[in-house]
């Protein structure tokens, strides 16, 4: 009986679930205050405005399970923008190219914040609050703090596809979610993450080297910020230097309410990118009613805070009514009570 | 016929459920100027009745007496109110705080809010000396403490308070004997001077010599209250298992060639220059005080801290010094640590994933991938070798009692093969039948041509599972003694020699 029953899974189920079901309540709530938001288009244009968050909040959720942060994502995703367009307008570099010195300029800063971080036991919120400042420095050197203007060589890859009406953009925001979580509970990488996170002095001890997957998990999250400047330049058709400030915010409120403990050890990257999609619907269906610059933001500030009040309750509660759920379904004489 | 004195404290028909019924109509009392032992196997619920009396967790369903009067404690406070107070087993110091702070946490002297750090320093310094601990500076953060030490600061606590019941559960877990006659020298005291003493341990040698009247648990159910007198031994294991023990002669362990050589490993301060080989097939035993230097050099053999001298072989590899237990483990050696809540489990992570840490690189495919299910058989397997009871694989560890979550930790490099492996007092928590059984999983190593090196704090259990046994003090090796030639007196009395003032 004892490996018969599989918890955990149910538990994130569970989890996965409630999240869903608050996803629909906004949903529903918007579709009650104005008869224009239910319609496809509404969900279409939130859909194409979010594969840049999404793609951080992956990042941000493997950095997170860790027991680490990471602040820079936003600077991180100007200064990819930045050169994507400077490359582009300035040196006539193809779309392709320039994104692929995006993505790896967020490598780059990746791996600095992890070596730095984990190589020198320095705490992550500073390497990478220093690593937010030297990115939004650059960016704005690259390109004299000046927004460039791109033009049609890079939309295709935030533009909306003929029959799904989605864009490339989105469609490998998708395919990134399905790969983070993939490797969050299937793989050794994953399953030292979340070890780290839970007690790192055990994982060492257990003759594990911590090292190296910290500094991958630092390293993914900055790779998918290169990648979310060229997500947001394509939606833009321009590089904004000035683009992603408070985004690292944006995407830890998403991850958390997703359900990832910022003391690590837990998480859940399908999870986050649902918390993504609250974000979204609240700040669109506001606009729709039309919630003042001002109301929104205390809006959703509460939002946040009522969405961690509730999964923190709703832990308890799954616990507990876990437990009483075995206890009716398996009677006590089945317990291995004498093995001893 | 009725006492004419109420019970200190006596509970009526306790019931505490968690995933299974944990306590069942528990009777149980104690009278005032008793000690009263708690004994009972892993997972039988001594714990969660202790924290019912304390206040920390609320029974289902049943009622209790303090002194006669109602007693029904919501929180700590209450009980430490009535003058309940419990060292537990789970050790429960924050590790950040000085040890002074620690030790008066709950009521921290105070004007106005403000600490009163003298008055606070002078309050430690006389608790710590009540245990033998006269020269720990009280500023000294608890992270820096060994285990063993730690236990003695949470008695010390304890101690300091003024106590109607004190409840123990398992403080000699960590302690050698100087440390347990000192506290037993407590108990007496307590005892005469009207105060009740819940006695919880493993250890029947304790329990004959210290308590009244022993309660035996299993799973649940209170079996038999009784004189310690009128309760052998042989009968007390019986009742705690439910069947009779088994007896396995072990067959004969054949010594191999050398697998693990240490040459004057040095780290300070503890470690002062200790040479010793472990052979295939043999089991070593490392004895001595707490503070002697075991821990210590165990962990700089492992390389979870750096030593400053001297060199570490594993079977022909060039000898050196290890830097990381992951080079340490590549070599082939395993250490099962002292610490089991820092260093070991991961608390609130599920008991697979915990039992599979360092076996993961075995589960995973070319592709990175994780072999979930094999992994999860594996695990399964492991779980009854080492007599795991838990409600489910996937419960996280925090929930299991102190002696299953050991076994999860002897579990987790059970799973991985090694060429040595190093155990740190591996069967601390652990009930006697379960602690044969770990004893006979290390046998069956070392009959495999492994060599296994065990600390231990009691001598009892060294004598009875080594082949040698090498006695630390002051971070040398006083004596080593071969099979037949120990006592207790005599490893007792090389612990207190001075290796370096040859005072032999
Ligand atoms: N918070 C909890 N949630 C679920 N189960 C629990 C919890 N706390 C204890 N248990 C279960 O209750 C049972 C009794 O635990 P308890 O700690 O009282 O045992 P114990 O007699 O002290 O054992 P040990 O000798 O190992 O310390 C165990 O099976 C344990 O798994
Ligand atoms: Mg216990």
């Amino acid at each position: 009986m004892r490996s018969g029953t599989n918890g955990q899974p149910r538990r994130r189920a569970a989890e996965c679930a409630g999240l869903l079901a608050v996803l629909a309540a906004l949903v529903a709530l918007f579709a009650a205050l104005s008869d224009r938001f239910l319609a496809p288009e509404t969900f279409l244009t939130i859909a194409n405005q979010i594969p840049d968050l999404v793609v951080i909040a992956v990042g941000m959720t493997l950095v997170l399970v860790s027991g680490g942060i990471d602040l820079s994502v936003g600077s991180v995703m100007a200064l990819g923008a930045s050169l994507l367009g400077v490359a582009m307008t300035d040196h006539g570099w193809p779309a392709g190219a320039a994104a692929l010195v995006a993505a790896s300029v967020g490598l780059g800063c990746g791996l600095v914040n992890g070596v730095i971080s984990v190589g020198a036991g320095i705490p992550s919120f500073i390497v990478t609050l220093g690593m937010l400042e030297i990115a939004r420095g650059a960016a704005y050197l690259a390109t004299r703090s000046q927004t460039q203007y791109i033009g049609p060589a890079i939309e295709p890859i935030g533009a909306p596809l003929p029959v799904l009406h989605l864009s490339p953009a989105v469609l490998a925001a998708l395919a990134l979610v399905a790969g983070g979580q993939f490797i969050l509970s299937r793989t050794v990488l994953g399953r030292h993450l979340v070890a780290i996170g839970s007690n790192e002095s055990a994982v060492r001890l257990s003759g594990i080297d911590p090292r190296p997957p910290k500094i991958a998990a630092f390293a993914i999250s900055g790779l998918l910020s290169g990648l979310a400047g060229v997500f947001q330049s394509s939606r833009l058709s321009a590089a904004d230097p000035n683009g992603g400030v408070g985004l690292e915010l944006a995407a830890i409120a998403a991850v958390v309410i997703g359900g990832t403990s910022l003391m690590g050890g837990r998480g859940s990257v399908v999870n986050s990118f649902i918390g993504v999609l609250i974000i979204a619907v609240l700040q669109t269906g506001l606009a729709h009613v039309g919630a003042t610059e001002p109301a929104k933001r205390v809006i959703t500030g509460a939002a946040i805070v009522a969405a961690v009040l509730a999964d923190a309750a709703r832990h308890r509660w799954a616990a507990a009514d876990l437990w009483r759920r075995l206890r009716r379904a398996v009677p006590a004489t089945a317990m291995p009570a004498d093995r001893l | 016929m009725m006492p004419s004195v109420p019970p200190r404290v006596r509970t009526l028909g306790l019931n505490k459920a968690y995933a299974v019924p944990v306590l069942s109509d528990v009777n149980f009392e104690c009278l005032p100027g008793e000690v009263h032992a708690l004994i009972g196997a892993n997972g039988a619920g001594k714990s969660t009745l202790a924290r019912i009396l304390c206040g920390l967790v609320r029974p289902d369903a049943g009622s209790m007496e303090f002194d006669g009067r109602p007693y029904a404690p919501r929180h700590k406070r209450d009980a430490e109110a009535a003058g309940v107070h419990i060292v537990h087993q789970e050790l429960n110091l924050v590790g950040n705080l000085s040890v002074a702070e620690n030790l008066f946490l709950s009521d921290l002297p105070r004007r106005w809010g403000c600490l009163r750090l003298g008055e606070l320093r002078e309050a430690a310094r006389t608790a710590l000396a009540r245990v033998g601990l006269a020269g720990l500076d009280p500023a000294t953060p608890v992270a820096a403490l060994g285990v063993g030490v730690r236990q003695l600061v949470e008695i010390a606590g304890a101690l300091a308070r003024a106590c109607r019941l004190l409840i123990l559960d398992e403080p000699t877990a960590a302690l050698s004997d100087p440390q347990i006659e000192r506290l037993f020298d407590h108990i007496r005291r307590l005892r005469a001077s009207g105060v009740s003493v819940i006695y919880i341990s493993h250890r029947m040698d304790e329990i004959a010599r210290i308590a009244d009247r022993t309660t035996v648990l299993r799973d649940g159910r209170i079996v038999a209250t009784r004189p310690v007198a009128a309760l052998p031994v042989a009968e007390a294991v019986r009742m705690m298992a439910g069947r009779d023990p088994s007896a396995h002669a072990a067959a004969p362990r054949v010594p191999g060639p050398i697998r693990l050589r240490v040459r004057d490993l040095r780290r300070a301060p503890a470690v002062r220059g200790i040479t010793l080989e472990a052979r295939a097939g043999e089991i070593l035993g490392l004895a001595g005080l707490v503070g002697s230097g075991r821990t210590e050099f165990l962990r700089a053999v492992f390389g979870a801290e750096r030593a400053d001298g001297g060199e570490v072989q594993v079977d022909d590899s060039p000898p050196r010094r290890f830097s990381s237990p992951a080079e340490a483990v590549a070599a082939g050696l395993a250490m099962v640590p002292e610490d089991r809540k820092e260093d070991g489990l991961m608390l609130a992570r599920p008991v697979a994933m915990n039992m599979s840490l360092a076996s993961l690189a075995s589960f995973r495919r070319a592709s990175g991938l994780l072999a979930a299910a094999a992994e999860r058989t594996a695990v399964g397997q492991t779980a009854d070798r080492v007599n795991l009871r838990c409600a489910s694989l996937d419960q996280p560890v925090t929930e299991l009692s102190g002696g299953n979550q050991q076994k999860t930790l002897i579990g987790r490099w059970l799973m991985r093969d090694a060429a040595v492996y190093l155990f740190d007092e591996p069967t601390r928590g652990v009930d006697i039948s379960a602690k044969a059984a770990i004893h006979e999983l290390m046998g069956d190593l070392a009959r495999r041509g492994r060599a296994c090196v065990v600390a231990s704090s009691e001598p009892e259990e060294l004598m009875s599972l080594c082949d040698r046994i090498a006695v630390f003090a002051r971070g040398r090796i006083a004596r080593v003694f071969e099979r037949g030639e120990w006592t207790h007196e005599r490893i007792l009395a090389a612990a207190f020699e001075d290796p370096a003032g040859g005072a032999q």
